[in-house]
């Protein structure tokens, strides 16, 4: 890349493609219905009609940086310098773990599990810090749910709970539950009733026809009470004392809930990331569940990054497990708690990481950040950050949905094909992914030719 | 491998009319060819029965719904390690495997071609991307339009062209192989009226105005006339109902003359009372298969022990779930489109109802008199995995297992069946090989499937002989797909990609001028989103449509 | 002056969108240091909107900024931070066997930091 770092950028870029129907993949909301001025000269995006403000700041700063194609050890390096330090690193672990994969495509994700297969490791996906509990709480409860396009077109209940749409999933409100006309909600929002349910106020309160305040960490206490009164069970006004909610509070809401057409929870990390964890989902699954003794109730978690439930499907269908599983034994084992990331990271077990799309050096619990400073870290990503800090390889890659194509899963399971915006110089994860795995055979056949002692379950 | 001469063989070929004559096979380039070079590998099979590959009409195995029952049951997989080998790639079993094992197990049973049976249109390119993900295996899929809404109001207005196009643009935008019909016009009811259940033919939908037969008689003729190789692939109303035959027979009457096939007719065969226990009517049923050759089905035979009810027929599965001890429930609805409903299941021998299904399943293959339209199935993995296909040739083939296994369950439950009068058939080898793969491929319209003549694709399973014929299906010695040697001596060699199968019938594009509108009003993707590319299916071999069938 | 305070940390429109502009970036930086706290609480504790406080738990300590929220939307004795580096330093990793750390509505010490 030349000089043109300088990006003197030109007051009427003469150079400009649309690309419509494109998708945003800042947030599980996946919205495909982007249109996207690309200043082609300057390689970046000057508008991005219909985005949220998250969805302006992913596409509007999500420019071309002159940035070095890998770093090792902090040192510039070629893509393929990287992949050989990288896959001397994977081959001659004995405990490496694949970590992240919600900012990518499936076509990568893929290669991520095939690698993690090949090698004995860990496959991990940032669904372990986000609704894990709530696929733990899936395993053990099922789960009534349905498209983003039920909801929009019949739901005249909405719940929502441990969430703040407004910031972090704006079009959640404005293009699936909350504000849009449906076949059978034909007058949008004034034939919806929307509650919020938070242990504070926040700037989604507003929108909410009934807001209900829990005390911190009573979620559970409260879900239970709801599905209690749902069957008919006797509950004592003490429970305002246990959660900070009134009886008829609860009572009025359960009249609600089983004498509307359409009911749906949509429900995010204040039932997942507190105390209870993987109960407070289940209870909020079990209660959608009940529900559908009087009428038809669906239950949502709001998924974070743009492709966490593509990871979840990929990882599901290549091994039978969505999460937190372990390759060591040749074949996949799940275990949430042993084979999850925070775990492997603060109890020290991993000696080797691979980290795609995704930044544990800044969001995870110290002493997980620790350790992944005292280990070989590879990275993937296509901007700077605190993971990148700290890894022993760096690679630059393209941005997903800007720079390259590939399948997203939104939130409720519906797969969209990508349409890039601009061209990277930048290698996609994918490519990274399929040269590292490459090189891996290899020196595992090496090994096997060589008869290391680690090869007894390695592959060919 | 260029060239393979499979020599000594007993050779069952039925669609070529051969029935155990020892024949050299030659194959070159990945077909079945007159001769092979002289250089060719051989394969002596002395001793061993040469079959073309299994072909599975019916399975659930890739896509949504099967994902949510794979995500659903980890303890189902914990129980069945699939390990990796120098080839092959590791995944975990039980009643819905990972997709690696899902291939490489359909491949140890000697199955060579899988058709995952009902996937909702919006979820397509999942199904894509699984079956890619899925080895060795042909495979297609069928694409859920019994429940679509946008068809319904066409049909409700009499729009009988622009229903026929959106069908042709539905199934060319997915790259299905055929339509499927799950519990038609019963979704509106379950999704917009607080979970009832549409139980008559001909209740109309008070919201779109359309009744059940009125679907299935539109869709049977609209999949004919765009020439569709396997015709609407229908899975009746009220499956599982007491009492449901009726409803399969006036379901079977609305085709008329025209092809159509019966999807899992056991669970339709159904007499008694609703709300009472059900009797077989596994007579009645299997009659008028007999008498109309235009009709086809396959079994759905239950086998007992595990099974996971996945169904896009969300209503039967919330009901079942009262039933069993397991009281985990997955429903997932698909907006305009579809539903489906999950459950974990076991069919228990002591159990009266599923000993019935079972029995009623082992009288629909004893009565029928034309092998060729009444395939085998187990619907897997609703009526049970398709691990257990060994055990059911078992059943059909060893009249002496089948009573001492008829011993072993519910006794009144028998003693409303017919198995016990006299129905001694046992199935000959030339008959398994017209239920598990020249049948179902002929009925698919597959013309290079399931069968040894020149031409045909390089699939053949290779058997030991053995009297106990579930041991001997459950473990070919050979496998052999597209001409290359997956399995030898029992095991793996080679990993493999499979095609998908799918067709592309004739449409007027002018169908997208009704089409777009009804996705810019109510669906939330956009249309432009909506369609799956071409790239999206790896290895794809187009199935041609036969010349369109001008509509009355 | 130290007090035992609940610690939400979440996400926040700002930080989303100083998330895009760079996470090594001021902006971004600034988003993630900053605690919100309830006005009345503040006022108690002679907090000013901008004062340093340190936030301490049983794993680690980090110092960040306050700024007052209305009592109305934010319960006295609860904090809100938009989730980062700084509250990584608080986060325990013990997951229950989960694989979840707890984020949100954890005891965290709120002591003020004069330097």
């Amino acid at each position: 890349m030349a000089e043109a770092a300088k990006e003197a950028v030109k007051t009427a870029p003469e150079n400009t493609k649309l690309v419509e129907n494109a998708t945003c993949t800042f947030c599980g909301c996946v919205c495909d219905d982007m249109n996207l001025t690309v200043d082609l000269d300057n390689h970046r995006i000057t508008k991005a009609q219909n985005a949220c403000v998250l969805g302006r700041a992913w596409f509007t700063e999500h420019k071309l940086e002159k940035r070095p194609f890998a770093l090792i050890d902090g040192k510039e390096a070629t893509t393929a310098e990287g992949v050989e330090v990288a896959a001397q690193i994977l081959a001659n672990a004995k405990f490496p773990i694949t970590y992240g994969l919600s900012d990518t495509t499936c076509e990568a994700q893929r290669q991520a599990v095939a690698i993690a297969d090949m090698i004995g490791g860990c496959l991990d996906t940032t669904t372990s810090v986000c609704h894990g509990p709530s696929g733990i709480a899936f395993e053990g409860v099922g789960e009534s749910t349905a498209s983003l396009g039920e909801i929009k077109n019949r739901a005249d209940l909405v719940v929502f709970w441990g969430g703040n749409p407004a910031e972090a999933h704006p079009r959640l409100f404005t293009r699936y539950a909350l504000m849009p006309k449906g076949m059978f909600v034909p007058n949008g929002k004034k034939d919806r009733t929307a509650v919020l349910i938070d242990v504070r106020r926040t700037a989604s309160t507003p929108v909410a026809d009934i807001f209900i305040q829990i005390k911190p960490g009573k979620d559970f206490e409260v879900l239970w009470a709801l599905r209690a009164l749902v069957k008919g069970r006797k509950i004592g006004a003490d429970i305002e004392e246990e959660t900070g909610v009134k009886l008829e509070v609860l009572e009025d809401l359960v009249q609600r809930m089983k004498s509307c057409r359409f009911g749906a929870f949509l429900f995010g990390m204040g039932l997942t990331m507190t105390r209870g964890r993987h109960f407070n989902s289940g209870a909020l699954l079990a209660l959608a569940s009940d529900l559908n003794a009087f009428t038809h109730f669906v239950a949502k978690p709001v998924r974070g990054h743009g492709n966490v439930t593509g990871a979840d499907n990929v990882v599901s269908w290549s091994t039978g497990f969505p999460f937190g599983m372990s390759f060591a034994r040749g074949y996949p084992r799940f275990n949430p708690g042993e084979f999850t990331t925070v775990d492997t990271l603060s109890r020290g077990d991993a000696d080797a990481a691979l980290i795609i799309a995704s930044d544990p050096a800044s969001n995870f619990p110290k002493a997980a950040i620790e350790h992944l400073k005292r280990i070989p870290t590879i990275l993937l990503d296509p901007r700077e950050s605190v993971t990148g800090q700290i890894a022993k390889v760096a690679f630059t890659t393209a941005t997903y949905g800007i720079n390259t194509t590939g399948t997203v899963y939104r939130m409720d399971d519906v797969p969209i094909t990508l349409r890039p915006a601009f061209e990277s110089p930048y290698p996609s994860d994918e490519e990274v992914l399929i040269a590292i795995k490459n090189r891996v055979r290899e020196l595992l056949a090496e090994q096997h030719r060589l008869g290391s002692p680690k090869v007894a379950q390695k592959v060919a | 491998m260029a060239s393979l001469k499979i020599v000594n063989g007993r050779v069952y070929d039925p669609a070529n009319g051969i029935d155990g004559e020892t024949r050299d096979i030659c194959i070159t380039d990945g077909r079945i060819t007159a001769s092979a070079p002289a250089g060719a590998k051989t394969v002596d099979a002395q001793g061993m029965v040469v079959m073309p590959g299994g072909v599975d009409i019916h399975c659930h195995i890739a896509g949504p719904k099967v994902n949510l029952a794979r995500k659903l049951q980890p303890e189902d997989h914990r129980h069945d390690v699939h390990p990796r080998t120098a080839f092959t790639r590791s995944g975990t079993g039980g009643t819905v495997p990972s997709t690696f094992a899902t291939g490489y197990r359909y491949a140890t049973m000697g199955y060579t071609t899988a058709m995952e049976a009902a996937v909702t249109p919006i979820g397509a390119r999942h199904t894509l991307e699984e079956l890619h993900d899925t080895p060795v295996i042909d495979k297609g899929f069928y694409v859920l339009l019994g429940n679509n809404v946008l068809l319904h109001q066409l049909l409700k207005d009499g729009k009988r062209d622009e229903l026929r196009e959106a069908v042709a643009w539905w199934v060319n935008a997915t790259h299905a192989y055929t339509i499927k019909l799950v519990n038609p016009g019963g979704d509106e009811a379950w999704k917009g009226r607080r979970n009832s259940v549409v139980t008559d033919l001909d209740d109309k939908s008070d919201v779109f105005g359309v009744s059940p037969r009125e679907i299935i008689s539109a869709l049977v003729q609209v999949a004919n006339e765009l020439g569709l190789p396997h015709p609407a692939h229908i899975h009746c109303n009220n499956l599982g109902h007491s009492g449901n035959y009726t409803t399969t027979l006036e379901t079977m009457r609305a085709a008329g003359d025209q092809r159509v096939h019966i999807t899992h007719i056991q669970f339709h065969s159904y007499g008694g009372e609703p709300g009472k226990n059900p009797t077989s009517k596994a007579t009645e049923i299997s009659a008028y298969i007999n008498e109309h050759p235009n009709v086809s089905a396959d079994v759905g035979q239950v086998m007992f022990g595990k099974s996971t009810i996945m169904t896009a027929d969300a209503p039967i599965a919330y009901m079942l779930r009262r039933l069993g001890k397991d009281k985990r429930w997955v429903n997932a609805d698909t907006e305009f489109e579809s539903g489906c409903g999950i459950i974990p299941f076991a069919y228990q021998e002591h159990i009266y109802t599923h000993a019935l299904q079972w029995a009623i399943g082992l009288e629909l293959f004893l009565h029928s008199k034309d092998p060729w339209r009444m395939v085998l199935s187990t619907d897997h993995p609703n009526g049970g995995s398709f691990m257990s296909y060994p055990k059911l040739i078992r059943l059909l083939m060893d009249r002496q297992f089948r009573d001492e296994q008829i011993k072993l369950v519910n006794k009144k439950a028998i003693k409303n069946t017919t198995l016990l009068d006299g129905l001694d058939r046992e199935y000959t080898l030339n008959e398994i090989a017209i239920v598990t793969r020249a049948g179902p491929a002929r009925l698919l319209g597959l013309k290079n499937k399931g069968h040894l003549g020149e031409g045909a694709d390089a699939d053949i399973t290779i058997y030991e002989e053995d009297p106990d014929k579930e041991k001997m299906f459950s473990a070919p010695r050979y496998v052999i797909k597209s001409g290359e040697l997956i399995i030898e001596d029992h095991e793996f060699r080679a990993d493999h990609e499979g095609r998908v199968l799918h067709v592309a019938p004739k449409f007027d594009s002018q169908i997208e001028k009704i089409i777009r509108p009804f996705f810019e009003s109510y669906y939330s993707v956009r249309f432009e989103n909506y369609a799956v590319a071409d790239r999206y299916l790896r290895h794809g071999e187009k199935i041609p449509t036969a010349s369109p069938v001008a509509a009355e | 002056m130290s007090e035992t305070m609940l610690l939400i940390a979440g996400r926040s429109s700002k930080q989303g969108t100083s998330l895009n502009v760079g996470k090594l970036k001021d902006e971004y930086r600034d988003v993630t240091s900053t605690v919100e706290m309830n006005a009345l609480d503040m006022e108690r504790l002679g907090l000013k909107e901008g004062d340093k406080v340190r936030l301490r738990s049983p794993i680690g300590e980090t110092v960040v900024h306050c700024k007052p929220r209305k009592p109305e939307d934010l319960p006295a004795g609860m904090l809100f931070i938009a989730y980062g580096p700084p509250s990584s330093q608080l986060m325990a990793g013990d997951t229950a066997g989960t694989g979840m750390p707890i984020s949100k509505n954890f005891r965290v010490e709120v002591l003020r930091e004069t330097s």
